[in-house]
């Protein structure tokens, strides 16, 4: 994705991570800007089901062909479901950071922790 | 005029085919000697069970397709003896060629490593020998050759300070290493067990010895540092953070890459260091190999001295007044025991010696000055107008046998990166310098000509980084798409990391 | 003295006027005057490249090697025949003097190199992951060590007592660092017991070490042993004798997860001990956490067939403190030798040789025990090498055997107590029949020299 793109209809950790929530559920992924910071990506391996995330810490780590990043919990819970089809197209990630690129699917222990995130104008911000 | 529809005769260019892919069935080099004695049925002596079904799937040469394969292979390197390699923090210094001799005399390259030790009084005494030379320039007086690299060498040094700690009933938990310090130096904390805590850099380059203060504590087990440091500057404050780490107990580690500098100058143990590794594969012109061998023999003072691995190489006095005798000392209670077997890189210690004989005290000193003396003339070379201003160096001072420049100011405004004049270099004929490390700088080059590169070699590097500079002020893709020259092109290193092909489907 | 510099009173004059200092002392001004040496190093001056080369043949003189005695010492490094063409190969300067390859471009003779290495590594362990070298068979299994305690975190090793003793040490030495207890699990009728195995193996076991042949030149029955081995979820290791490998089914096809051992065999010298390689395998579930350096093959933007380092994000450069080992330098110029050797022996030639090896050791074991006083330590089957035990004090017997040019094995007494008088025997092609005979008369009568009190010989 050649563009910066920060969606309206996702919330934003200042380590450059998004969570969609819907109800009790979150889908988790890295921003635009953390994947242009990476380079292409070439491996990521989502944590298995009942794995706990919790928020601001590190659940995951993303590879690009010099690089190593941690990717953090925007918000805590379960993994319910991790996105398998990254193994064979982590590029995936580049490509549509918010969409294919998501990373885990997490049922929340504390759904209040929403309001600690940005909002898109808000981490545009923070970025300059 | 269009391009030749076929490579040319140029080896370099001509595509790459495997030893597996030049392999014919029937085709061999090997004959074995003559079958001399009674042969027993195999399934007698090694049963059927025990052994492969099918023959491994080595290649099938003669003796002149594996030399011309591997000739060919040769060719699509560049390498030392043909060109400048001014890879910072590895000291490509030339490999002299009496060294090769002396590696292959039978006496040392037939000496089976467990010949009992009274006959092996000529490889012993060359270790001796190697020892004391190396403490004489650490400033330390026990020496041990067991470590095989650098980073053998630092292991070996934080199990030595690990098991000092130890010994007095101490347990500790952190390592300190400076944010500028190589890999090599936190992967091997954790290796020993030690959780890394990272060191702040002060503004001039030297370690920050406020944030040194703060971190610094009983549970701090050793500090890890290289002086000068990898941003080829001496710490000044050296003594003063020496007497910081002592003072709360814990050792002080120091890491020869950078050892090149100061060899006759000024000794890591007289700065108060404990453990000290040289790189006989830096310092000391063991050729690289294309990635090793080297070797990595580690200096320490009185206190660390009974941890040293087993065996040590002592020299004996004579019972009945003879001549005194050298041997392998086994009788090490507190040693932390071995990190290889035998005894160490051998071959590496009969080239390393031979260097030290050559060149002597004197030598060893002028290869240091000379070392500082061609890094400050370069980097004079390269302040001037054109190069300057793009590449400013990042710390503005005297270098010692190295320097860091920031290629910034270079990607903002000629729209090429460091990377891209790395490769853009590889076209005139150089090895690049090294390339975005210390991490500490942005888009940094970290440029080590060593001592023993003339005038003209140093000009003519200057002088090519100068027309890249030009030439991407005009058009920044050449560099952007460089190299052209060279047997391939920038290589896709994602596609290989993703979906990793690592050896030859049979 | 001799020097390899090129900075004459003119160049050095125009160096310090471009660089603005007065003279060379000024440019180590950041250097404090407590911290300056202030005299010369208290070393010898320099000598010319003759004097030099007189000295180190001197004392190269004064070591007795493989040109001076018929020897049978092994113990994991062997007087194996290299052939001319892997000097011819490994002297070039465009392989010698090359750093790693850091910029791919210009590195292509050792990338491609390395990967024909793992190429070979790979068909002779039977697992699908090899790097391009660690620094010896000992620091391999060290190193494989590592990898287990980092992919499962268990704290306990088991080890068989077949292992090499240099192994066994280095890999207390290694886990002492990261807090793993190793435990050894002995030998019986000289190869490992299955029920102390799989009695010593539990859920705590991260890696089960096995060697093939074993110290004592024992073939283990590897196919009986894994499944012990693995029955809890370690990760089984296999260090192994690669030249055996050419006769010996694969470790890889019996289960075995990791494939270590010592490279010197292959095409290098005995060099006292080093420069040799360690090799490293592993099976496709560990690639990740592979130790070392990776060749993979990829192309260039037109299309052109290439090599780089790949997966560097395990290495210490990238991953730092969480880097599957600290390896930087490892042994590369002696892995090409490995490989240049493999292809010089070729498919057929591996497996001639390790017949040879087998029918020429099968008749030293009954050419020595033949002989009163020399007794078969084990009767398990062997490939290259075996250990006797004496009716003698074996260091006893050694020196009599050097006194007339003999260096019969490897002493057992210091490592194998409970092998009474032990020697580890080792027969390379370079052992002809005629050798064997004469290690027979010559072992045979210094064990009956030294059984009748006879009085030892000065050395020849």
């Amino acid at each position: 994705m050649p563009e910066a793109s920060y969606p309206d209809d996702v919330l934003y950790h200042q380590e450059h991570d998004w969570a969609r929530v819907e109800g009790d559920v979150a889908t988790f992924g890295i921003t635009w800007y953390a994947q242009d910071q990476l380079g292409e990506v070439v491996f990521f391996e989502p944590p298995q089901a009942g794995t706990t995330t919790t928020k601001d810490e590190p659940y995951s780590e993303v590879e690009s062909v010099k690089a190593v990043s941690d990717v953090v919990a925007p918000l805590s819970g379960e993994v319910i479901e991790g996105n398998e089809a990254l193994s064979d197209r982590p590029e995936a990630i580049n490509e549509d950071p918010y969409g294919e690129g998501w990373m885990v699917k997490v049922r929340l222990s504390d759904p209040g922790e929403q309001e600690q995130l940005l909002d898109a104008q808000a981490y545009r911000a923070s970025l300059e | 005029m269009s391009a030749p529809s076929r490579p040319t005769g140029s080896v370099g260019q001509q595509p790459a085919l495997t030893i597996f892919e030049r392999s014919a069935p029937g085709r061999r080099a090997f004959v074995p000697p003559a079958m001399d004695v009674p042969q027993r049925p195999l399934d007698e002596v090694l049963p059927a069970r025990l052994r492969r079904r099918e023959p491994a799937r080595l290649p099938e040469v003669a003796e002149p397709e594996i030399v011309r394969h591997f000739n060919r292979l040769s060719k699509r390197n560049f390498d030392l003896d043909t060109g400048f390699y001014p890879l910072g923090s590895c000291t490509m210094k030339h490999n002299p060629k009496l060294h090769e001799r002396v590696a292959a005399l039978p006496g040392n390259s037939r000496l089976h490593p467990a010949q009992d030790p009274r006959r092996a009084q000529g490889a012993l005494e060359l270790m001796w020998r190697l020892q004391e030379a190396l403490a004489e320039i650490a400033g330390l007086p026990h020496v041990s050759l067991q470590p095989s690299a650098g980073s053998h060498g630092e292991l070996a040094g934080v199990l030595l300070t690990r098991a000092y700690h130890e010994d007095r009933g101490d347990r500790r938990t952190k390592v300190l290493t400076p944010d500028t310090a190589h890999g090599t130096n936190p992967a091997t904390v954790t290796m020993a067990g030690y959780r890394v805590v990272k060191l702040a850099t002060a503004p001039d380059g030297g370690v920050d010895v406020d944030d040194l203060r703060a971190k610094v504590d009983d549970d701090v087990a050793c500090l890890m540092l290289t002086n000068p440091n990898t941003l080829g500057l001496f710490d000044s404050r050296i003594e003063e953070i020496a007497e910081i780490v002592h003072g709360a107990g814990a050792t002080l580690y120091y890491d020869g890459a950078n050892l090149n500098a100061v060899v006759g100058i000024s000794r890591p143990g007289d700065m108060g260091f404990d453990i000290v590794h040289f790189n006989l594969h830096k310092t000391f012109t063991q050729p690289h190999g294309g990635g090793g061998p080297g070797a990595g023999p580690i200096a320490v003072s009185d206190r660390i001295e009974p941890y040293l691995p087993r065996p040590q190489v002592v020299r004996r006095a004579a019972d009945n007044g003879g001549e005194p005798h050298f041997d392998l000392d086994f009788d090490r209670p507190k040693s932390i025991g071995r990190l290889r077997g035998f005894q160490g890189n051998y071959g590496v210690f009969v080239r390393s010696y031979a260097y030290i004989r050559s060149l002597g005290a004197e030598g060893l000193r002028e290869m240091s000055e000379t070392a500082v003396l061609n890094a400050n003339y370069l980097l004079a070379r390269l302040r001037r107008a054109g190069v300057a201003e793009y590449l400013p160096v990042a710390y503005d001072r005297l270098c010692m046998h190295e320097f860091v420049l920031s290629g910034a100011p270079m990607k903002r405004e000629l729209g090429i990166r460091t990377l891209d004049l790395a490769k853009r270099l590889l076209d005139h004929g150089v090895h690049p310098p090294t390339v975005y490390f210390p991490l500490l700088v942005d888009e940094a080059l970290l440029v080590e000509p060593t001592e023993t590169e003339t005038k003209e070699t140093l000009d003519a590097f200057a002088d090519a980084v100068a027309e890249i500079l030009r030439e991407a002020a005009r058009d920044p893709d050449v560099a952007r798409r460089a190299p052209y020259t060279t047997p391939v092109g920038r290589l896709d290193e994602a596609t290989a990391a993703k979906r990793p092909v690592i050896r030859q489907p049979l | 003295m001799t020097t390899y510099t090129s900075a004459t009173d003119r160049d050095r004059a125009e160096m310090l006027a471009e660089i603005g200092v007065g003279s060379i002392e000024d440019l180590f001004e950041s250097i404090p005057a407590a911290l300056r040496l202030g005299r010369p190093l208290d070393l010898p001056s320099g000598l010319s490249e003759a004097e030099v080369h007189a000295h180190l043949r001197d004392l190269a003189e004064r070591n007795v090697s493989a040109q001076d005695e018929v020897t049978f010492v092994g113990a994991g490094m062997y007087d194996h025949y290299v052939p001319a063409l892997v000097d011819a190969i490994i002297e070039r300067s465009e392989f010698l003097t090359p750093y790693t390859p850091y910029q791919p471009e210009v590195s292509q003779g050792t990338l491609q190199a390395m990967f024909e290495y793992q190429t070979a590594i790979s068909e002779l362990t039977g697992l699908a992951v090899s790097n391009a070298s660690v620094y010896d068979g000992p620091s391999a299994v060290g190193a494989a060590g590592y990898l287990a305690r980092l992919a499962n975190g268990r704290e306990r090793f088991v080890v068989s007592r077949g292992l090499h003793p240099h192994s066994r040490e280095t890999l207390v030495t290694m886990s002492a660092g990261y807090g793993t207890e190793v435990v050894e699990v002995p030998l019986s009728g000289g190869v490992t017991d299955p029920d102390a195995l799989a009695d010593a193996v539990d859920e705590g076991t991260a890696a089960v070490f096995l060697q093939q042949p074993n110290f004592l030149g024992a073939v283990e029955d590897l196919e009986t042993l894994v499944p012990g081995a693995r029955a809890t979820g370690a990760v089984a290791v296999c260090a192994c004798d690669p030249v055996a490998l050419g006769i010996l089914r694969p470790p890889g096809e019996l289960g075995i997860d990791v494939a270590v051992g010592e490279g010197q065999p292959l095409g290098n010298r005995l060099d006292y001990g080093g420069p040799s390689f360690g090799f490293f395998a592993a099976s496709d579930a560990y690639l990740r956490r592979m130790p070392g350096r990776i060749a993979g093959e990829t192309t260039d933007a037109q299309g052109r067939r290439g090599f780089v380092l790949t997966l560097q994000t395990r290495e210490q450069h990238i991953r730092r403190e969480k880097a599957t080992s600290n390896i930087c330098t490892a042994q590369a110029l002696n892995a090409l030798a490995g490989i240049v050797y493999l292809s010089w022996l070729g498919r057929r030639g591996l497996v001639e040789l390790t017949e040879l090896l087998v029918a020429r050791t099968a008749y030293a074991r009954d050419a020595l025990t033949a002989r009163d006083g020399v007794r078969l330590a084990h009767d398990a089957p062997v490939v290259r090498e075996f250990a006797v035990s004496l009716d003698a004090p074996v260091r006893a017997v050694v020196e009599r055997c050097a006194t007339a040019g003999v260096n019969p094995g490897y002493r057992l007494d210091l490592d194998y107590p409970e092998v009474e008088n032990g020697l580890l025997v080792a027969i390379t092609e370079q052992r002809s029949r005629a050798d064997i005979d004469r290690l027979a008369q010559v072992l045979g009568d210094a064990v009956a020299a030294e059984r009748a009190g006879a009085p030892a010989q000065a050395p020849a």
